[in-house]
């Protein structure tokens, strides 16, 4: 965090957005979301039954098939994905599905990276946020909307 | 950071047309998030596109066919959601039908070989030790790292694809030789001698996903005899229960001559020892039947039976007089198909009522005539994704017990094992 109440993030995919935020446990995109609802559909899960469309979804990382790839790909295109992502790994399959709905459609999806602490005080966000991601590979900027500092 | 050399450039600023030029963005941007500096060329490639997942499925491989774009290298197709050689068995959404064999079509377009299968190390061509591979599908990858000693990182939609078409990868993960280090060692019971060995490997590997995670894991104590079956059935159930790429079975595997082989002279994070009544509570786990429980069907071959698979279970059948008492279905390959038509195994097992299920696997499309109720499996693999992605509940036994079950129209277990 600076001065001016941004906190810094590594820009996985490049793109702006704002939204609230969703904190998600590790969900399996395929066969844990369904795109054309647009709802989490894992039983198991405790976001079960929330959808992702217009949301910041923040979550630590992906589990399960790399078939969600597809998945998030789809629910990009049909405006039942979330409009931005922050994460504490390098998601292989989040970064995936991103990148080709990016390249397929032209939909920019801010995919960025936090540290712990960061990510930590996201995770438990209760205000909108805003994610500035301007250069894939550089750095991102991300503020919670309400005035409060990270 | 990325450095791209000559030829990656001129390919992805449009040199070889956009088809190219868009698989080597994808390929590019994957690979500084892998944060690799290079790319490598491979050898072959597997896709597992083939599976419909709706709209953006079809738009990706479409983007390819109209720039008349073609694989650089050797490309096989993991399953689909239709058996192509038996199209009468899917029951699904006709909708979903059309697209889903639109989607297997296109990418035979591209140049990919019409295998349609997971298992594609069971195809006449497969890679060799040291081989650098993209491999898409997880039991295919822990199958050709630790069997084949192939090398591949777990690939998966998309960049699967995009790999075969400009024959490069991020030089990453389990690409570079110090990864492929085992990090823990496993120390399985003996279990050689045991009736229905085929589950123990299952059972086994489950419990190794869940134990080890992604991280690389040296087994010592199997088998000295254990068979690709054997060890494809562990490495399918580990890769379901972990994100597991990559083991070493001292003694068997090829990078695993020794332990200390396998550790590449490092001391291990650590030793997990598993006994036999680990692996009897892990199968108790997966098993939701109880002896006597009437069955709707058996479904064997998750991944695709092998040849000697169906040797075997044509011998089980031998041992056994009348008709079946419910539904037995055998998920294979066309190629293995083939050559089951050729020795005759197929139409002797056709006469017993054996449907025998190509091109997909009754887990992931409708292809199995009752969708309520319980199905018996030996797969580890079935037993975990079978439940949420098709409703059935699942009995759970070795390929021998399945076989008797059927006959009995319910479940039976060998007494050692229940």
């Amino acid at each position: 965090m600076d001065q001016s109440g941004w906190s810094h993030a590594s820009t996985l995919a490049a793109g702006h957005a704002r939204g609230a935020v969703l904190a998600l446990e590790p969900l399996s995109f395929w066969g844990g979301y369904d795109a054309a609802l647009g709802k989490i559909v894992e039983k198991s899960h405790p976001c079960h039954g929330r959808s992702l469309a217009g949301k910041i979804m923040v979550m630590p990382r992906a589990k399960g098939s790399s078939s969600s790839s597809s998945v998030l790909a789809e629910a990009i295109r049909n405006g039942t994905g979330p409009s931005g992502i922050v994460l504490r790994e390098r998601d292989l399959i989040i970064s995936i599905g991103v990148i080709v709905a990016n390249e397929l459609y032209g939909v920019s999806v801010p995919l960025v990276v936090v540290d712990d602490g960061v990510f930590d005080t996201l995770y438990r966000c209760t205000q909108p946020i805003q994610i500035d991601a301007p250069h894939e590979g550089g750095e991102a900027r991300i503020e919670i909307m309400s005035g409060t500092t990270l | 950071m990325l450095v791209l050399n000559a030829q990656d450039q001129a390919m992805r600023d449009g040199a070889f047309g956009s088809g190219v030029a868009l698989a080597m963005r994808i390929v590019a941007r994957t690979a500084n998030v892998m944060g690799a500096r290079e790319l490598i060329d491979i050898s072959s490639a597997h896709i597992d596109g083939c599976l419909y997942h709706g709209p953006a499925s079809l738009d990706f491989v479409e983007r390819f066919v109209q720039g008349d774009t073609r694989v650089a290298v050797p490309t096989t197709l993991n399953v689909g959601s239709l058996d192509l050689i038996h199209p009468e068995l899917y029951h699904g959404d006709k909708t979903t039908e059309r697209a889903a064999e639109r989607l297997m079509k296109a990418h035979l377009a591209l140049g990919c070989e019409s295998s349609f299968t997971c298992a594609p190390y069971q195809l006449k061509h497969r890679p060799k030790a040291g081989d650098q591979i993209a491999w898409a599908e997880s039991n295919a990858i822990v199958f050709a790292n630790s069997v084949l000693g192939a090398r591949t990182s777990r690939y998966g939609d998309f960049l699967d694809l995009a790999a075969a078409i400009t024959g490069r990868a991020p030089h990453a993960g389990l690409h570079i030789t110090e990864n492929r280090a085992a990090r823990i060692v496993v120390e399985a019971p003996d279990f050689a001698r045991l009736p229905g060995r085929d589950v123990f490997f299952a059972v086994l590997g489950f419990l190794l996903g869940e134990q080890a995670g992604a991280t690389v894991a040296a087994i010592v104590g199997l088998p000295p005899d254990s068979s690709e079956d054997e060890l494809k059935a562990l490495g399918a159930a580990a890769a379901s229960s972990g994100a597991v790429a990559l083991f070493h079975a001292v003694g068997i595997t090829p990078e695993a001559p020794t332990l200390d082989a396998a550790l590449q002279g490092q001391a291990p994070a650590r030793t997990i020892s598993i006994s036999i009544d680990q692996l009897a509570a892990v199968r108790r786990r997966l098993n939701q039947g109880r002896p006597g429980d009437p069955l709707i069907a058996v479904s064997l071959g998750t991944p695709h039976f092998s040849v000697e698979e169906f040797e075997q279970l044509v011998e089980l059948f031998a041992l056994h007089d009348g008709p079946l008492k419910c539904d037995f279905y055998v998920n294979t390959s066309r190629f293995v198909l083939w050559q089951l038509e050729t020795t005759g195994i197929a139409q002797v097992l056709a006469k017993r009522g054996v449907q025998i299920v190509v091109d997909t696997c009754t887990y992931i499309t409708p292809v199995m005539k009752k969708l309520s109720g319980l199905v018996m499996t030996n797969s580890g693999k079935w037993a975990h994704y079978a439940p949420a992605n098709i409703g059935v509940s699942v009995a759970y036994g070795s390929m021998q017990e399945c076989v008797r079950s059927a006959f009995e129209g319910k479940v039976y277990f060998d007494e050692q094992s229940s």
